[in-house]
């Protein structure tokens, strides 16, 4: 019952975000705010995960591929497919929940508490399309794009982690990374990617536009809303992988 | 003119407000007073749509405002102004953006059109030197002051205020009560007020209305409540030996048996 209510609630908030806008340009600087503080904003950490998990994939795939019948450069394969598949769109996306989705939850919790919304809505604005609309899009636009960041990152740590620790040189990494290479892949990522996107906007924006009470509660429903979206994206992840890469 | 016919609302098995009805005239401060808990917010949130009452009707200017669908709302909602508890001010904004804001959205005029409107309201509010800072970097006096400037930045015909004065001194909330007196009178607007603060209630109400656990249980003005006989609200109102004591001086005072200062010192004594 509870999931119920609250799955109505949100779909009614979705369906509440659809109105003509008021001012187009206002949205418009809106939308291009979001885009520099969830986009840009999180360019950062993204990167620096990327290189990392990219390094590490390298380092212990080597470390695994002990027989001499497997050419090194295969390394270079299981680095970029793992990394396009799996690491860029669905780690990434795990961290963005955590730092957008608590951003955003916050953000607009403490407005909801500090009755900013009820002044937006004297005034006569649609809230949900003013407020979480501009969110939504700006997550639609930027994560895939931080996303295909993270996979350019993520193959170049990997390069790089392998010349450093002598696994294998430059050259012998890209004929590994050109080799056998399945474009649907990215399609595939970008497709995961845009779904993330969605999830680590739009839970969070639900939990801090609903935020009853004071600070505490504030807090209490940022938690709340990272753990339903990174859970979401876990579930959305695991689903997305099965119906498209049968 | 504001008018509230048989109003009703509750919330889940409670009832909130319960069969109110009430008319706040055009260029006067209509004051809806009561103690925590009474309803007066949730008839003020009625009033302005941010809930929709259960029963009852609430007429803008024979306009019926719980009649109308989301767009309609809306509309009406422009000639709204309303100064919040906590003042509500967009903390990402500066002062001058946040006064802007709503000539920002619903406006066409030029840059510098909006610029000399803002000037105008800022100076109306006598805050000329606070255009670039941050919510987080004034007063409280000067945030509810600031609220006031963006309410009625775009001549609003209806001015609502939920807790003017709480957490102002005494001295800062007499100003706030001023300009919100003022305003009222120079832009003809009705101003519905909501208080608990005694000073407001003398100082500005020229309609009150007294919430009782969700009933309206009295109305008259100012002087009238001086020498009004409901015991609920002279339990409220002079709710100290202080005011009781006060109230029969000004009633003294108004019946004019207090001629000299002679006369109020014994009257402290027998106090």
């Amino acid at each position: 019952m509870y999931f119920f209510r609250h799955f109505g609630s949100f779909i009614l908030m979705i369906r509440g975000m659809f109105s003509r806008p008021e001012n187009y340009r206002m949205y418009w600087k809106e939308l291009m705010h979001q885009c520099v503080e969830l986009g840009i904003g999180s360019l950062g950490i993204v990167s620096i995960i990327s290189v990392f998990i990219g390094a590490v994939s390298t380092v212990q795939t080597a470390y695994q591929l002990v027989s001499p019948l497997v050419p090194i450069s295969t390394i270079a394969q299981i680095v970029r497919d793992t990394v396009i598949l799996e690491f860029a769109p669905t780690l990434s996306c795990i961290v963005l929940a955590g730092v957008v989705g608590s951003k955003i939850a916050s953000e607009l919790g403490n407005m909801r508490v500090s009755e900013q919304i009820d002044a937006l809505e004297i005034m006569g604005i649609n809230t949900r399309a003013y407020l979480i609309m501009p969110k939504i899009v700006a997550c639609l636009i930027m994560i895939p794009l931080l996303v295909v960041i993270a996979m350019t990152v993520g193959i170049w740590g990997g390069r790089f982690a392998g010349q450093a620790a002598g696994i294998m040189s430059y050259e012998v990494f890209d004929r590994g990374l050109f080799k056998d290479f399945i474009a649907y892949n990215v399609t595939f990522a970008l497709t995961k990617a845009y779904t993330f996107a969605f999830i680590i906007s739009a839970i969070p924006a639900y939990y801090g536009y609903h935020v009853r009470g004071g600070a505490l509660e504030i807090g209490q429903s940022s938690t709340r809303a990272v753990v339903t979206s990174c859970v979401t994206v876990l579930l959305a992840d695991y689903i997305l992988a099965a119906l498209l890469l049968d | 003119m504001i008018e509230v016919r048989n109003l009703r609302k509750g919330f889940g098995d409670r009832t909130v407000i319960s069969d109110v009805s009430a008319v706040m005239e055009t260029g006067k401060c209509n004051l809806i007073i009561g103690a925590s808990g009474s309803g007066k917010t949730v008839l003020m949130k009625c009033m302005v749509g941010l809930l929709d009452p259960d029963a009852g009707d609430i007429i803008y200017d024979n306009l019926r405002f719980t009649g109308m669908n989301t767009g309609e709302k809306k509309e009406m909602r422009r000639q709204i102004g309303m100064l919040f508890q906590g003042s509500a001010l967009f903390d990402s904004m500066t002062v001058e953006q946040n006064v802007m804001f709503p000539l920002d959205m619903f406006s066409n005029m030029t840059r510098g059109e909006k610029q000399k409107r803002v000037d105008e309201v800022l100076a109306r509010v006598q805050l000329v030197e606070a255009h670039r800072k941050f919510p987080a970097e004034i007063s409280g006096g000067m945030k509810k002051r600031v609220g006031i400037a963006r309410a009625i930045v775009l001549n609003p015909r209806y001015l609502f205020c939920d807790e003017p004065n709480s957490g102002l001194d005494p001295q800062t909330s007499l100003v706030i009560d001023k300009l919100i007196r003022e305003i009222t009178l120079e832009y003809n607007i009705t101003t519905v007020v909501n208080t608990h603060d005694m000073n407001s209630v003398m100082e500005m109400g020229d309609r009150i209305f007294y919430m009782y656990q969700g009933y309206k249980e009295w109305e008259g003005s100012n002087q009238e409540i001086i020498f009004s006989k409901n015991e609920k609200l002279n339990a409220f109102i002079f709710a100290s030996d202080f005011l009781r004591d006060a109230k029969d001086m000004r009633m003294l005072e108004l019946k004019g048996r207090i001629s000299d200062q002679r006369d109020m010192d014994s009257m402290l004594r027998e106090s």
